[in-house]
């Protein structure tokens, strides 16, 4: 597969083919992971032109059911180590279509613009009118009006959040999907980059056309026919809500609580019967995840409306409803329309005004740091003015604001009570160890990496030993490392086992002979050494004392056994460091 | 003659599985391009409704009409396509207003549905459906 390399700075590009790179590390996070080392000089500050944005798809994307999604890789401004975010809309297809198989993005424009491909065509175009627009949406509808190939082609932009170099600025993908996490937004806009359209017509060959046909049949019956993905489909991740909160894991009220008295109203359930008006798909996609709803809002007596179209999905209403003690789920709808236009990480977003709230409760923060913004539990219209003046930075504290919660609380205090581990903040899941362990650990300190989550609930059935819960974490690390170069979006992890794979990738003739799970750690390695070089030591990631005040699903958690099994942790990656 | 209709538009999740059908079990190819069905978003008052765009084998097919060639016949209620006898001059391609035959510019053909079925079959949202 061909990578594309950008020069913002020269605005020029050149696309290469790089056959050994491909079949060394497939695709998506291993050749991500791979050209970050590559091209992110060590210790550059995540904001100067040098560091890269890396976008890489793998050999299944836009061939197989559910395989839609684009890892991006980018020293974080948040963490300043690894950053990895994973989107689906129709970016994967697109780059698939045009013809690359990564996109490496370098430099800094002189000034706002914004990145046209068209097949092997690379167009530079001026962004200064769009820049400045004070919805990420707006953009993607003035992108519409002008550039081609509309129903194949991606959109991805960032909103006034990425121009203002808020550390947490997310990508919006094609309206309704996100690189969340880690702040890409925040790099797009210390590049001048508000904005890459993509498309594509080429057609990728099969290498045997009777075995495609079967594999795409097979794994097409299972992802809509059973029940494998359902859940995804009916009520969405929203689904997690109510039975998370049932297990005294839905942190509630900046994790003073850990079971919120208004989940139902905010269920998955009460959003479906509700609000939800429509779901759509990532292309290649038959499951229709994402999940929006529409809110009719009267503006006048006479009958009058504003019609609003939001998505909405669990992380979004754990960070932005019961973490902030919302009761409601109109008005979590309003405060995720309010962040996602902003092109806000929500998850961030919800966390460092759950610990406003709390240090304003505490007398940490005084209404002339806030200017006049009052933070209680469900103020959803202080939240809203707060969202708008951490995306402005009229004064210090919303500055400290947008550099993330745990520079918020270093500089104001609470500490104890701001929920980051590693730095970023943290997800919906107060299920227990695995989490906390998982959540630090991870590559990208995400509970996507290896779902600690999940470990946490099994412990519950049958007790593991702080050894086994380890080791499931590496082990999940590890192949989720693998699956993430094939880019398969994770909610069809369980569909695609090792067999599927090969199959899959054998009708398309791109055969992999290595050890899947060699891979993965091989992957897990090259990550952990962009970690460590940019200076990232684990254990000297601080846990916040809230983790063992409030009550998990595994009751209260002890320090000393967490401490103890990220020793172990520890003591595993230096083994697989020191090994060929 | 089966006929392939559009019957729930509005129940589209614009998943492109009807698209990579057509260009895999009738093109033999991965593509969103060399398919007879096309998926585009619309815009619109809700954000972004989908248009399924499709031939819909007129009683009077208009591209019939604008063949000169003999290349597009109507036989049996179902629309034939002979590509030896296609010149490559477009006129169905800009005869057909809901831009349902798209031209191939690699191949230097139209693309005709021949209204199989195999999209109607890969639709995970009861969108489509084949009238017999």
């Amino acid at each position: 597969m061909r990578v594309l390399t950008i020069y913002l700075s020269e605005q020029k590009a050149e696309a290469e083919e790089q056959k050994e790179l491909f079949e060394k590390y497939i695709g998506g996070d291993g050749v991500a992971a791979k050209l970050l080392l590559e091209n992110c000089p060590k210790g550059c500050d995540a904001l100067s032109p040098e560091n890269p944005v890396i976008l890489a798809i793998g050999p299944l994307t836009a061939a197989f059911p559910t395989c839609s999604k684009v890892v991006a890789m980018f020293k974080s401004p948040l963490t300043g180590e690894l950053g990895e975010s994973h989107a689906g809309g129709r970016l994967g297809a697109a780059m698939r279509f045009a013809g690359y198989g990564a996109i490496v993005i370098k430099g800094r424009a002189e000034h706002p613009v914004y990145i046209s491909i068209q097949n092997d065509s690379v167009f530079f175009r001026d962004a200064r009118s769009i820049w400045g627009i004070s919805s990420a949406y707006t953009v993607g509808k003035i992108l519409r009006g002008v550039e081609p190939a509309p129903g194949r082609r991606s959109l991805i932009r960032i909103g006034p959040a990425g121009e203002k170099l808020v550390r947490y600025a997310n990508v919006n993908v094609d309206t309704y999907r996100h690189f969340g996490r880690l702040g890409l937004g925040c790099v797009f806009g210390s590049k001048n980059l508000k904005a890459i359209a993509i498309s594509g017509s080429k057609e990728l060959p099969i290498a045997s056309r009777k075995k495609y046909s079967e594999a795409y049949r097979e794994l097409y019956d299972i992802v809509v026919n059973t029940d494998s993905l359902k859940k995804y489909h009916d009520f969405g991740t929203a689904v997690n809500v109510n039975p998370l909160n049932q297990l005294k894991a839905l942190p509630t009220r900046n994790l003073k609580a850990s079971q919120f008295e208004y989940a139902e109203y905010i269920s998955g359930e009460y959003f479906a019967e509700n609000f939800l008006s429509r779901r759509v798909a990532c292309t290649g996609c038959p499951v229709g995840c994402i999940h929006i709803a529409t809110l009719q809002i009267p503006f006048s007596n006479g009958f009058e409306f504003e019609t609003k179209m939001i998505p909405y999905d669990y992380e979004l209403i754990y960070a932005l409803g019961s973490l902030l003690g919302v009761p409601m789920g109109e008005s979590v709808l309003h405060l995720i329309e309010e962040v996602d236009h902003s092109g806000l990480d929500a998850i961030t977003t919800g966390v460092v005004l759950a610990w406003a709230t709390e240090a304003y409760e505490q007398r940490l923060i005084s209404k002339r740091d806030t200017l006049d913004v009052a933070f209680f539990w469900g103020g959803v219209e202080a939240y809203a003015k707060a969202v708008r003046n951490i995306v402005r930075q009229p004064n210090e504290f919303y500055k400290a604001l947008a550099r993330g919660v745990a520079y918020a609380a270093g500089k104001y205090g609470g500490e104890d009570f701001a929920l980051a581990l590693g730095n970023l903040e943290i997800a919906g899941y107060h299920t227990g160890r695995a989490n906390i362990v998982g959540h630090i650990a991870a590559p990208r300190h995400g509970h996507l990496d290896n779902a600690g989550y999940s470990i946490d609930q099994k412990a519950l059935k049958k007790p593991m030993k702080p050894e086994e819960v380890v080791d499931s974490l590496i082990e999940e690390d590890y192949w989720r490392c693998f699956v993430n170069t094939l880019v398969i979006c994770l909610f069809a992890r369980s569909v695609y086992d090792e067999d599927k794979i090969k199959k899959a990738l054998d009708a398309l003739g791109a055969t992999c002979e290595k050890d899947f799970v060699a891979l993965g750690k091989e992957i897990f390695k090259l990550k952990y050494e962009f970690k460590l070089r940019e200076g990232f030591r684990l254990d000297k990631v601080k846990i916040p004392k809230r983790f063992y005040e409030t009550e998990s699903s595994q009751g209260m958690l002890r320090e000393e056994e967490i401490k103890e099994m990220l020793r172990l942790y520890k003591g595993k990656i230096e083994e697989l460091l020191c090994s060929k | 003659m089966p006929r392939l209709k559009v019957k729930n538009p509005e129940r589209c999740i614009g998943c492109m599985s009807c698209v990579f059908a057509c260009a895999r079990i009738v093109h033999g190819v991965i593509s969103t391009d060399r398919s007879a069905i096309k998926v585009r978003t619309t815009g619109g008052v809700i954000g972004s409704e989908f248009a399924i765009i499709t031939c819909r084998l007129c009683e009077e097919p208009a591209c019939v009409h604008a063949c000169e060639y003999e290349a597009l016949l109507m036989e049996k209620g179902g629309l034939k396509f002979e590509p030896e006898k296609c010149t490559a001059c477009k006129a169905c391609v800009e005869a057909c207003l809901i831009g349902a035959i798209t031209f191939d510019e690699e191949l230097n053909k139209p693309i005709v549905c021949t209204h199989c079925g195999s999209c109607a079959e890969f639709c995970p949202h009861d969108v489509l459906e084949v009238e017999t």
